[in-house]
């Protein structure tokens, strides 16, 4: 049977002509981004951002490693782990270059610290975060850019 | 700004006691209070650091404490503000007196803390940044110290050995402070071969979470001279500001830094403006501080602040703790009681600890672990959603 895949959460991330984004806001007249877009008094951060519309945008897909870690055991609720035992996932904190800010995310399955190195070219890819017997659901992940994923749910790409 | 007098300060010892917080907060305010050696009744404010962790009672800190002591009409508030809920709390009662509200009052913080990671309150909070970054990143607390200690390495050449000679180096000011959870000395070795939590920062890099309690009792200066206490160490000044946007450096509980692209970062960051509060309100400098309890959430945290409170230019602070500088005996101590590393942290609680050992030192009372001659300590503290806190406390 297969999964419906679905976002772990709604509202963060899409995928374009099969090219995955973040989705933030910005105000329509200044370059000042927020991610997640709509959590209430994120743009409040910018004091000249308040009582602005906010339009929705599309984070650039693509960035430059700031810095990377990973989550050696496994994180609390309410994180779900995908593998029995647990293993350690690796983070990375990106920066977008038009949007002047860090993003984390998950790295996909098999990039460990070692594979990564700060100031390398990653881009965003559409993963799954775990699994039910009838969902598979989704989260943005890091890889390098142009790598190849084999992906979480065991599919190559 | 008026200066506040610290006259009795006290702690409960930090374990895995597994009782109720109340008792910690109850022991330490007593012996506060024994030492400042007040009438009952003239406490007149009473300020809480609440915890969120032991259900409505620590929500109410300030009035359980005050019913826990015995009610005698005092006014109460409680605060919360992360880790810098301790300093949050004196804030108001510094307000207080020195607004001639009350001529005493009394800050008290404590916590009974469960055992594991700390994580986010239960339900599905899909608007929730610290829900979401649990959820969808499996960003612990440890994710956000590792890296910012890769990113060390990267920039200032920081090592590994580098991280665990400063757990090494709090280890053994701790082997000298009975009230600390952890008071074993460590060898490089023995952190460098525990566990990598979040690469390149491993088990011992990183610290626990701890029951505790710490309480002090303040009063204005004209108070402290009318009742004997002539000479007492001094708040000289205090910060809890907030950021200014845009804060482009990730930290808990994000999932995205603030956006540089239409307001340019501000010449100083946040965690530099903390202490730069504290220099202002004082008019004292990084060059007059003797003695240091900073907030080692993580040893490559504690190399920041050397840097950010203005010990040494941004990329020195490992040159700085293998020089020896900041180890007991050496021109600035920093972490005299072994800092957080060897306390683990209690919350509400943690700051206010900090101002208690900087008393201690201040006082020459700290014995083995003394700092010579200290007249100016600095705390400095790190929450998250944009608190923070420091202390500048005088002799």
């Amino acid at each position: 049977m297969t999964k419906t895949r679905v976002p772990a959460v709604d509202g963060l991330f899409t995928e374009v002509d099969g090219v995955a984004h973040l989705i933030g806001a910005k105000t329509p007249d200044r370059d000042s981004y927020f991610f997640p877009a709509h959590l209430p008094g994120m743009a409040g951060g910018d004091p000249a951002a308040v009582g602005a519309e906010l339009e929705e945008v599309l984070l650039s897909n693509t960035g430059t490693v700031w810095s990377y870690t990973t989550s050696s055991y496994a994180p609390p609720p309410p994180f779900v782990a995908n593998t029995d035992p647990y293993e350690p996932i690796t983070i990375a904190a990106v920066k977008l270059e038009r949007e002047q800010m860090v993003v984390l995310g998950q790295c996909t399955q098999g990039i460990t610290p070692d594979d990564l190195e700060i100031g390398m070219e990653m881009e965003l890819y559409i993963d799954v975060l775990n699994e039910d017997d009838e969902h598979e659901y989704t989260v943005w992940k890091w890889r390098p850019r142009g790598a190849a994923t084999t992906d979480a749910a065991g599919e190559g790409n | 700004m008026d200066e506040l007098a610290i006259i009795g300060v006290g702690m409960h010892p930090w374990g895995k006691w597994g009782r109720n917080f109340v008792e910690y907060g109850t022991v330490a305010a007593r012996k506060a209070l024994d030492e400042a050696q007040v009438d009952w009744n003239d406490v007149g404010y009473i300020s809480g650091a609440i915890t969120v962790r032991n259900g409505y009672p620590g929500y109410v800190a300030g009035a359980t404490f005050a019913r826990a002591l015995g009610f005698n009409g005092a006014q109460v508030a409680s605060s919360y503000a992360a880790c810098a809920s301790g300093v949050t709390a004196l804030q108001v009662a510094r307000g207080q007196i020195l607004s001639g509200v009350t001529d005493v009052a009394l800050i008290i913080g404590a916590d009974t803390t469960p055992k594991g990671f700390l994580k986010p309150n239960e339900g599905d909070r899909p608007d929730d940044t610290d829900w979401l970054r649990f959820k969808l990143v499996g960003a612990t607390n440890p994710v956000y110290f590792g890296l910012n200690a890769r990113r060390r390495m990267d920039l200032f050449g920081a090592t590994q050995e580098d991280f665990a000679r400063v757990k090494v180096k709090n280890s053994r000011h701790a082997v000298h402070n009975g009230l600390a959870r952890f008071t074993k000395e460590y060898d490089i070795d023995d952190v460098m071969n525990s566990p990598v939590v979040s690469d390149p920062l491993r088990l011992l890099d990183i610290c626990a979470t701890s029951d505790g309690g710490a309480a002090l009792v303040v009063c204005s200066m004209k108070y402290a001279r009318a009742h004997g206490h002539t000479d007492p160490v001094r708040v000289a000044g205090l910060s809890t500001v907030t950021p200014v946007y845009p804060d482009t450096v990730i930290d808990l509980p994000y999932m995205a830094t603030d956006s540089a692209g239409a307001t340019p970062e501000p010449l100083r960051g946040f965690k530099q403006s903390i202490g730069d509060k504290v220099y202002e309100e004082s008019g004292l400098g990084p060059d007059d501080v003797d003695v240091a309890e900073v907030y080692d959430l993580s040893s490559s945290l504690e190399l920041d602040w050397y840097e950010q409170l203005g010990f040494c230019a941004e990329g020195e602070a490992e040159k700085l703790l293998r020089d020896g500088v900041t180890e007991i005996g050496g021109r600035l101590p920093v972490n005299p009681s072994g800092g957080l590393g060897a306390f683990g942290e209690a919350v509400p609680a943690q700051a206010i600890a900090q101002v208690c050992e900087l008393t201690w030192q201040l006082r020459g009372e700290a014995g083995k672990r003394q700092v010579e001659g200290a007249r100016v300590g600095i705390s400095a503290n790190q929450g998250l959603f944009g608190h923070g806190s420091s202390v500048l406390v005088r002799r």
